[in-house]
């Protein structure tokens, strides 16, 4: 039985001897969003009656697909021997594709907690973030987690983790966030090893803003980490970045629903409201000071985040245009790596282009949008962004296929990134096998274990953004984990190939590939479109071009037959109802020239996980061996 | 019997509404509280069956399911039994008793609601098989029809066969009692077809049958089905060619269709038996229409040919949206703008009409934009074709010209042809490959009214 306990640290006058602001780091699946809960409950600050499990990742995304998207910030009460400190969570994302979010949490903490499952050891992902944290000299507690299950191997994870800090294995902590094991001993840790922030609580006020989100009905909520001084409920408070200034409505902590204070001090996590609802009045590490007796000097904001991966994204229904348009800015608000500019597609209207840090937050920013605000979207396949120099010297940044120039090219630059990819030592030979067919260049390799190996790589950007997790997951058996980031660029062999559809290019299918892939590209796109693309009433040719030149051709015969062979006294009402579903169907159509092109071809377009048949792999080889003569 | 898909009495496999659930839920609750609900119900006036009655009378016909089979056949997904005896007293024994019952109550029904009852002016027994019933059921099943509503003079009286269930003496019996049409499950005449198809019969009951039927003065009609797994279109023309050599003046062409939860079905996701290919069942229509032709059978509706006279009157009558009364489980009626279905299993079916309820498991009342929808799939799919003025009467304003664009359109791409009826009044019908894609002609036709619904 959890008792509730009167929180005797008032936010505001809380010393900032007696906080301690910590993040957890942790790969996907290694249980933070468990351990999280699991520090709620123990704290008292939910009961447990009302543990929803993962209670911080409060999108149903985030719980659905059982991963945490948004970093949180919970204040929760601990007491070591009779004295009550405060602890400042903050929760971060495990994904690859997160790691700008994971940065913003790290700069709002003096500790980190690097959770590991003592059933895999560490990855590629927490190494990264780990070594994030180091640079930023957080201290860190290493912990092991999942140690209740049998398949758990806790000394050697130990030793692993010891060898990569260089403290003793004995220092790592061991816990279960399913059980709760040892949850009250990592409590205990985090108030005697991290430390205690050191801002000026009397200076003028200055604090951090690392997120912000909308909220219907109360306008922009933005989270701050208080660094120097103080800030009151009714003080009108000054936005360093943006220079403007508000009365705030409300300043509070999560506790972990909301809860209105009259300040908020040095040191201290929690959040503001300005009543204010448009959404270019907030900016993620910009500087909140206050008006009366502001700071002079900002605190270092964040690396602005570079899109890694771009897309167009286009409403079915035309006239929801705008609406699109409101709904990217209301989600940019704290999804601060969303960038996007209106563009035109022939084939499919008016939309957006879109940049994304990859294909996850790609996905996961259309189910938001398809979710939240119900959209019915379409999107084009995901292509990087490309610097092209023409005959001219002339150059220009493509983040289009069909943007891409048709003239003479001088050279074309594409970007690349910096990999690491940990595995058991059996996948070695696998893995260098995929990172070459995705012409990856090999920089280093280092054992981190007498069985697991960091691989370093260089590799287009353009190669890792799609599919290559997922095939780097399946050479390994799902053992190898990835990191990457960008690391400049380089020239490549590139063209563009494009889809025609019963004569007409369509431009939402337009690609930006390397030479080598060109035929493989325009071989399986128009196979897959030709599979998607329902039968119509006459013949419909679908071919892939690079410039004038055919490389590729499928034919979607005539449709012959379509009715229903019997229509007697008792089908009227069937047939009238499949009419009825007919025409709903229709709705979901794009018509393309005079050819109905289903909704999901579009989507299959953006999948590359297919595996390849005989007949492909043939036609593949056909159309290169053509080309080559 | 025929073990084609006619006529209301079908399971729904496509996920619409199903009587199959009705009756289902009818099970759980106590039946003594479900049948005074149902008595209740049938108390309160359908205005809307009266209130569209036409001023010239609609025919009214009568449609008797039976819903008993020797075997049921691997692409069946029909209302029909195999059992002898379901319980209930639905049994093949009882089975006429029952319907007569529902037919009382049914024109107790249309005194109570002010229908104003009129001569049926075709009869027609589908299943199931009919004739695994005795003949003297069936024609007491007529006799209580003349009864309750009247038979006009003349009128074509019906019952589908099984070639398996018929015999000279049947047939005589059936004659005497006032049917004038049976209507064969000849299927294919190719063994290994018929073998795949689940039948047993052979050609030669076949041509028995509707000998039999000639002697006694009746004409016939024989079912075909074209697709099944690995027929050949050789195959496909030899099963249209020994249906002619049968001197029948009707022929009824088939697609197969393949349920998903029918055995065919199962054996065709498993892979043992091959799907049906719309191209090759193009083919298959077409050589069917092409030889039907050349012997003086011409299509009158998508499946049906007839030498000119003798087509299906009672048929035509769907197509033409009269009034008729289904009688027999899962069977469908239709008044107007009323559609009801009766409960599709027999043994829920006949407690109901023990009960004194009439066994209806559901129905609808079809509004304006769902009759301008089916005038015009019913229209599109008959040779009379669809009429200006009957479009406008069910749309209730003229023609917008974007329907007179589309028309056009499809008539430029020889999906339709425009004619003038019997009237000189303007209509279209379906040309050879219009037929074959009647749902994307109706589909762009009804699309075209935009019909606010």
């Amino acid at each position: 039985m959890v008792v509730f306990l009167e929180q005797k640290n008032v936010p505001g006058s809380t010393p900032q001897s007696l906080i301690r602001n910590f993040c957890i780091i942790a790969h996907i699946d290694h249980g933070k969003s468990t351990v999280a809960d699991r520090i709620l409950q123990l704290s008292g600050v939910v009961s447990a009656h009302d543990m929803r499990s993962q209670y911080l990742d409060r999108m149903d995304i985030e719980r659905e697909r059982g991963i945490t998207i948004k970093s949180q910030a919970v204040r929760v009460p601990w007491t070591v021997d009779g004295q009550e400190y405060t602890l400042g969570m903050i929760d971060t994302p495990g994904h690859v594709d997160f790691t700008y979010e994971v940065s913003r949490s790290l700069a709002a903490c003096e500790g980190a907690v690097l959770l590991v499952d003592a059933t895999q050891g560490i990855e590629a992902q927490t190494l990264s973030n780990l070594y994030m944290a180091i640079d930023d000299d957080l201290t860190i507690i290493p912990v092991l987690n999942k140690i209740d299950l049998p398949s758990a191997m806790p000394d050697k994870c130990a030793d692993e983790i010891a060898n990569l800090l260089g403290c003793d294995s004995s220092e790592v902590l061991r816990v279960s966030g399913k059980t709760g094991d040892g949850v009250a001993g990592l409590l205990d840790a985090i108030v005697r090893r991290v430390p205690a922030p050191a801002g000026d609580p009397d200076a003028p006020a200055r604090a951090l803003v690392f997120d912000s989100e909308y909220d219907p009905y109360r306008g922009i909520v933005t989270y701050i980490r208080m660094v120097d001084g103080e800030i009151r409920s009714r003080e009108k408070v000054l936005q360093m970045g943006l220079g403007s200034s508000h009365d705030p409505i409300e300043l509070g902590v999560i506790s972990p629903a909301m809860k209105p204070t009259t300040s908020l001090g040095a040191g201290e996590v929690g959040y503001i409201i300005t009543g204010v609802k448009e959404v270019s009045q907030s900016k993620v590490g910009d500087t909140i000071t206050t008006q009366k007796n502001p700071a002079t000097q900002a605190l270092p904001g964040y690396r602005e985040p570079q899109p890694m991966v771009y897309a167009g994204l286009f409403p079915m229904d035309t006239t929801e245009f705008p609406a699109l348009r409101e709904a990217l800015d209301k989600l940019k608000l704290n999804d601060a790596s969303l960038v996007y500019t209106p563009e035109t597609s022939v084939a499919l209207g008016f939309g957006f282009r879109c940049g994304f840090l990859g294909l996850l937050h790609m996905q996961i920013t259309l189910e938001r949008l398809q979710r939240e605000f119900g959209f019915d979207l379409i999107s084009t396949a995901p292509n990087v962004h490309y610097r092209v120099v023409c005959e001219d010297g002339s150059e220009k940044t493509v983040t289009n296929p069909s943007e891409y120039p048709d003239g003479k090219i001088r050279a074309v630059y594409e970007p690349m990134a910096d990999v690491d990819i940990v595995t058991p030592k059996d996948y070695i030979g696998d893995v260098m096998t995929l990172c070459q067919e995705h012409r990856g260049e090999m920089k280093n390799m280092e054992y981190i274990s007498a069985e697991r190996v960091d691989l370093h790589y260089r590799i287009p950007v353009g190669e890792i953004v799609f599919d290559f997790f997922d095939q780097l997951k399946s050479h390994t058996k799902g053992y190898a984990t990835l990191d990457y980031h960008e690391d400049g660029e380089q020239p490549a062999d590139l063209v563009k190939v494009d889809i025609l559809i019963h004569g007409e290019r369509i431009d939402a299918f337009s690609a930006v590939v390397h030479r080598d892939k060109s035929y493989a590209y325009g071989v399986m796109m128009t196979k897959k479109l030709q599979k998607l693309i329902p039968r119509q009433q006459f013949e419909i040719p679908i071919q892939a071009a690079i410039g004038t030149r055919i490389i590729a051709r499928e034919t979607i015969s005539a449709l012959r037959k379509d009715v229903l062979a019997k229509c007697y006294g008792g089908d009227i009402t069937r047939k009238r109802k499949l009419l009825e579903k007919q025409k709903a169907g229709k709705k979901r159509m794009k018509l393309l020239g005079n050819v109905q092109v289903p909704q999901e071809a579009f989507i299959a377009a953006l999948s590359t996980a297919d595996t390849i048949d005989k007949d492909t792999r043939d036609k593949i080889r056909a159309a290169a061996r053509k080309a080559a003569a | 019997m025929t073990c084609t898909p006619k006529r209301g009495a079908r399971k729904d496999s496509d996920g619409f509404r199903s009587t199959g659930a009705d009756t289902a839920a009818a099970s759980v609750s106590s039946a003594g509280t479900r049948w005074e609900t149902r008595r209740r119900q049938d108390e309160r006036g359908w205005s809307a069956a009266r209130h569209g009655q036409r001023r010239t009378p609609t025919p009214f016909e009568v449609y008797v399911h039976v819903p008993f089979c020797l075997r049921r056949c691997g692409y069946c997904d029909f209302n029909t039994y195999t059992a002898v005896d379901m319980g209930s007293g639905a049994s093949r024994g009882n089975y006429a008793n029952l319907a007569v019952r529902e037919m009382e109550l049914l024109r107790r029904w249309q005194d109570r609601n002010g229908i104003e009852a009129r001569p049926a002016s075709t009869v027609f027994f589908g299943g199931g098989t009919p004739t695994i019933l005795p003949s003297h059921d069936l024609v007491r099943i007529v006799a209580a029809i003349d009864a309750l509503w009247g038979i006009v003079p003349g009128a074509e009286i019906t019952t589908e066969a099984n070639p398996d269930t018929v015999t000279d003496d049947s047939i005589a019996e059936l004659a005497a009692g006032g049917f004038t049409r049976v209507s064969f499950g000849m299927q294919s005449a190719v063994p290994r077809v018929l073998r795949v198809l689940d039948r047993t019969h052979e050609q030669a009951n076949v041509a028995a049958g509707v000998e039999a039927a000639r002697r006694y003065g009746l004409r016939s009609s024989v079912d075909l089905i074209y697709g099944a797994p690995g027929e050949t279109k050789e195959e496909w023309t030899r099963s249209v060619r020994a249906a002619l050599d049968l001197g029948v003046g009707h022929v009824s062409c088939y697609a197969l269709t393949v349920a998903p939860a029918t055995k065919m079905g199962r054996r065709i996701r498993a892979g043992i038996l091959s799907a049906p290919d719309d191209d090759d069942e193009a083919d298959k229509y077409e050589i069917a229409n092409a030889l039907l032709g050349e012997a003086g059978l011409q299509w009158y509706e998508i499946s049906n040919w007839a030498r000119p006279g003798q087509e299906s009157q009672h048929n035509l009558g769907y197509w033409r949206n009269v009034d008729w009364a289904g009688v027999g489980p899962g069977a469908h009626s239709h008044y107007a703008r009323l559609r009801a279905w009766d409960i599709a299993h027999p043994r829920e079916w006949a407690q109901a009409l023990e009960a004194g309820v009439l066994p209806w498991a559901g129905d609808e009342l079809v509004d304006d934009a769902e009759n301008a929808e089916e005038t015009v799939l019913l229209g599109l799919r008959v040779r009379e074709g669809l009429s200006r003025e009957r479009l406008e009467a069910a749309i209730g304003r003229p023609l917008p010209p974007a329907a007179l664009r589309e028309a056009e359109r499809l008539e430029a791409e020889g999906l339709v042809e425009r004619f003038r009826g019997p009237e000189g009044e303007a209509c279209v019908r379906p040309t050879l490959r219009g037929r074959l894609l009647n749902d994307i002609v109706v589909e762009r036709l009804v699309g075209s009214l935009a019909i606010q619904g």
